[in-house]
């Protein structure tokens, strides 16, 4: 079919209409190449690890094979995550992107349908000999076939939509905090969480500390407060630390522990590239043959929710970091509780005002805590329940605006990212 | 008010942990009780837990390297806490191979038992761990509702047989039925009942023995084969083996005909008592 000049020929049928791009070719007449990558051995396991990876990440796979080797993308719903593995040609036995002069394949897969191919990461070790994914110019279907043990042979035909790439713009050169460790150390570091935490502050405390903390957002109307747990690793922990005392971010524990799993199964550093509350945070796996990028939302310090609401202290708070354990064995201060118990017993059955957490951003030393006068605590708390209000939506889709510019700026509305190849427009 | 306390041997840690576990299954939200000599983890027996009351004991210098408490007063020296039980024992679950554990009570915004544990680590650093229990002191007032539950004298006291085969006994039974009838007699002799229209089920437990009973003389009127019963509802007795995930040292259970059954636990050195009442 010969090319159209765009609006040439008006109402003559729904192609007609599609805008078109320079070098987009329609899906279903066959321009597209043929590619083909075999894995084998040990290597298809990792390839399993990374798709379970992804799939705690999004719903969607992106598949694209590029000339620097097999990319496999994805992101998620509130677009405040995306994640990408780029798998080197080398990483397999054999490796072709595309038929000579045809066009890459990009194409988005169901991530539960691909999965369900590497779902049982004990069988692609002990059966699975070798992991063939391919795609025929002409086909509808993604095939991929696991060569096992015995002869047996699984072929799995998976269908498709053609797409736009999945870009999103980052760069971790531009961030000035820099965290290297090995994930061994980190997934040491996240065990004392509970596995059902959503998020937590990653953030360097005093003398070069680094402290993980839960983070849990103030639920105004639950009596029931969370256990806050902490964790301090000491400097020597990391490979690379450059980082200003101070600097914290908040960002999704479960989206992390995708990558971490993987960066611990294939024993890799895991490299964690942050910027200012809000900024993406960009952590980062590589070795010789592949490639981990996970950029996830950071939960920034102001909230336009918290500013509408004219109060002052409700910023969703970036948690001052000091360590609570010090290495002094004896540190006592904070166990009065006297003066708690005075309220306590003055006012029986009320529930007592509650102190605030800290939201200073100052990185400087934390003033000394004092456990507070009863009148202090009731001045410091505000009314803590809004009536009504839905949980306001803390993760936005944040970093696929133009890293360019400036921080704090108002986000436009977010880019899209992947255009539907049908689409309407 | 102030208390703090350290544990540095690992088998006291583990057993700890243990105990805490187990409390963690009986009991959502617990009141801990600190003395000087002891921990109490108590649950009363209000209309929220359904009648159940729990009273575990244990001696602090079996478990403590050092332990400081100051109570609310000079005269009422002790201290209750109420906190939810699972906080503490998945606390206490990262101290596994712990170097120490500490645990005292601060006030970092709130209320709280801070659980810090100092892991060994690969490289020389230590690294620790803390973890904030939010916590509610108890004000004095309601103490009383608090103390260590008087406990009728039983019309039978009998050992309980393997607590892992009750257990599997009692699962079974509850998908036919939600009373149960547990009666034992002074011959060793423990049964577990259900009756439904349909069906109706036994399970004979045989030569479990007696232990000596207190007031002896009431014993004597009684036929040693007769059975003390009470009904009780079969979903808080399986709470109640579900929370044994060790054998204990020490197992027995007393029987108050149609008011409730008791059953006191030993393991190893913390005592546990276990109340279910009667349905009514």
């Amino acid at each position: 079919m010969g090319a159209e000049p765009a609006g040439a020929v008006r109402g003559k049928g729904p192609r007609a209409r599609r805008p078109r791009r320079a070098g987009q070719c329609w899906p279903w007449f066959g321009r597209r190449g043929s590619m083909k990558c075999l894995v084998t051995g040990s290597n298809v396991k990792v390839l399993g690890k990374a798709v379970h990876s992804l799939s705690r990440i999004g719903d969607e796979l992106y598949l694209e094979p590029l000339e620097d080797g097999l990319s496999l993308r994805t992101v998620n719903s509130s677009r405040s995550a995306y994640a990408c593995f780029l798998f080197a040609p080398l990483f397999f036995q054999q490796y072709q992107a595309t038929t000579p002069g045809q066009d890459l394949l990009r194409c988005k897969i169901l991530m539960k349908s691909f999965l369900s191919v590497f779902r049982s990461l004990v069988m692609l070790e002990k059966t699975v000999e070798k992991c063939c994914i391919s795609l025929n110019g002409q086909s509808s279907r993604l095939v991929v076939q696991l060569h096992c043990k015995f002869g047996v042979r699984k072929t799995h035909n998976l269908s498709f939509q053609d797409c736009e790439s999945l870009q999103a713009v980052f760069d971790p050169a531009l961030c000035p905090h820099v965290l290297r460790a090995p994930a061994r150390v980190l997934g040491e570091a996240v065990l004392p969480f509970p596995p059902a935490l959503a998020e937590v502050t990653l953030g360097i405390g005093r003398g070069c500390r680094v402290i993980l903390r839960s983070y849990h957002e103030e639920d105004a109307d639950s009596t029931v407060r969370a256990m806050v747990t902490e964790v301090c690793l000491g400097e020597e922990d990391f490979q690379q630390l450059q980082a200003q005392e101070g600097a914290a971010i908040t960002f999704c524990l479960k989206e992390f522990r995708g990558l971490l799993s993987f960066a611990e199964s294939a024993n890799l550093n895991l490299c964690i590239h942050f910027d200012a509350p809000g900024r993406p945070a960009i952590f980062t796996v590589k070795d010789s043959l592949l490639d981990g990028h996970f950029v996830l939302a950071t939960l920034s310090e102001t909230d336009s929710y918290s500013q509408d609401l004219g109060s002052l202290e409700r910023h969703r708070p970036v948690p001052q970091l000091q360590a609570h354990s010090t290495p002094h064995p004896d540190d006592f201060a904070n166990d009065d509780i006297d003066s708690y118990m005075i309220a306590m017993e003055t006012t029986i059955g009320n529930e007592g005002s509650r102190a605030l957490p800290s939201i200073s951003l100052s990185p400087g030393p934390q003033p000394p805590q004092s456990p507070g006068s009863p009148s202090e605590e009731e001045d410091e708390a505000e009314p803590s329940t809004v009536p009504g209000t839905p949980p306001p939506k803390k993760f936005r889709s944040l970093f696929f605006g133009s890293i360019l510019a400036p921080v704090g700026s108002p986000q436009g509305p977010s880019p899209v990212l992947a255009e539907d190849s049908e689409g309407e427009g | 008010m102030k208390f703090r306390g350290k544990i540095v041997d690992g088998a006291c840690l583990n057993h700890f942990t243990r105990i805490s576990n187990m409390i963690a299954k009986l009991a959502k939200t617990c009141t801990l009780r600190i003395s000087p000599d002891k921990l109490n983890f108590i649950l009363c027996d209000k209309l929220a837990n359904g009648g159940v009351s729990m009273w575990c004991e244990l001696e602090q210098e079996n478990f403590f390297s050092e332990f400081q408490m100051e109570g609310f007063s000079a005269e009422n020296n002790e201290i209750y806490l109420e906190l939810t039980s699972e906080n503490l024992s998945r606390a206490l679950k990262t101290a596994q191979n712990a170097r120490a554990l500490k645990i005292k009570l601060t006030n970092k915004h709130f209320p709280c038992l801070t659980v810090s544990v100092e892991l060994f680590s690969m490289s020389s650093s230590t690294r620790i761990a803390t973890h904030d229990i939010p916590i509610k002191v108890i004000p004095r007032k309601l103490w009383k509702d608090l103390q260590e539950p008087m406990v009728p004298d039983p019309d039978v006291s009998i050992y309980l047989p393997v607590l892992k085969t009750m257990k599997s006994v009692v699962e079974k039974m509850k998908n036919i039925s939600s009373h149960l009838v547990v009666e034992a007699n002074r011959d060793g002799e423990l049964n577990l009942k259900i009756e439904t229209e349909l069906v109706c089920v036994t399970t004979h437990f045989k030569d479990l023995g007696n232990p000596p009973l207190a007031s002896e003389s009431t014993s004597q009127d009684r036929n040693p084969e007769h059975m003390a019963e009470v009904h009780i509802d079969i979903r808080k007795l399986l709470q109640f083996l579900a929370g044994q995930q060790v054998n204990p040292t020490k197992a027995l259970c007393n029987i108050v005909t149609n008011k409730m059954v008791h059953f006191h636990l030993l393991h190893e050195d913390v005592s546990l008592q276990y109340f279910i009442p009667a349905l009514s």
